[in-house]
């Protein structure tokens, strides 16, 4: 199935294009992305953190991702 | 009443009082966060913020609710601000009006140590010689 990834902060500068379309197996959790992202993408693994949003919100490993999500790869934040 | 914005103009503490004052208020607290000029010695240029803007609106939100149910605040206003900001700028705001000062104080510690862990904002500092994503890496 195919997803969009959406990057912010240091990771749309790993990651190249702010939004980009990432095809994956059917099953995949939040959890399995980030393991296919680190892989990919080496420098995610150098990073404090990464998070990931779906529907503006924060979602854990095991949450699953459907055909068409937006998934929001969240670094870690620094506002204030 | 909650005051909640994200905005790429400069920020106002008279804008963030006014959004909070309140005939009931004994005592109204404001932080500013201010852009300081250097970062472990190193001289700092600018400051460029972006945000996730609806997330960040929502998590802001989330904090808001804390005020509420945890101190019972009377209002709360909220301002960052995104886009590039020079030393001595305000990328952030946070006013809280309570009828007694002690939670108004607490309450406008939460707001900003918890805006700083959850809310999706970024920010890149600039050096004269190179950038650097603030907390990115440990």
């Amino acid at each position: 199935m195919k997803i969009k990834l959406i990057a912010f902060g240091i990771a749309k500068e790993i990651i190249g294009p702010a939004e980009s379309d990432l095809e994956v197996k059917n099953s995949c959790n939040i959890g399995d992305l980030k393991r296919i992202l680190i892989i990919q993408y080496h420098e995610f693994k150098k990073l404090q953190s990464i998070k990931f949003a779906i529907n503006e919100d924060y979602q854990e490993d095991h949450f699953q991702i459907h055909e068409g999500d937006e998934v929001v790869i969240i670094p870690p934040v620094s506002g204030g | 009443m909650r005051d909640i914005q994200i905005l790429d103009t400069p920020l106002t503490t008279q804008s963030c009082h006014d959004a909070v004052a309140d005939p009931a208020a004994g005592g109204i607290v404001v932080f500013v966060g201010v852009v300081r000029n250097e970062t472990k010695g190193r001289k700092v240029v600018q400051l460029a913020f972006e945000s996730y803007v609806p997330m960040a609106l929502k998590e802001m939100g989330k904090i808001a609710d804390t005020l509420s149910q945890k101190w019972g605040i009377l209002n709360v206003a909220i301002h960052h601000r995104v886009g590039v900001l020079e030393i001595g700028e305000i990328p952030v705001i946070i006013a809280v009006s309570t009828p007694h000062r002690q939670a108004a104080f607490e309450a406008c510690q939460y707001a900003i140590d918890t805006l700083k862990e959850t809310v999706p904002i970024w920010k890149k500092e600039i050096f004269e010689d190179g950038t650097v994503w603030v907390s990115a890496h440990p």
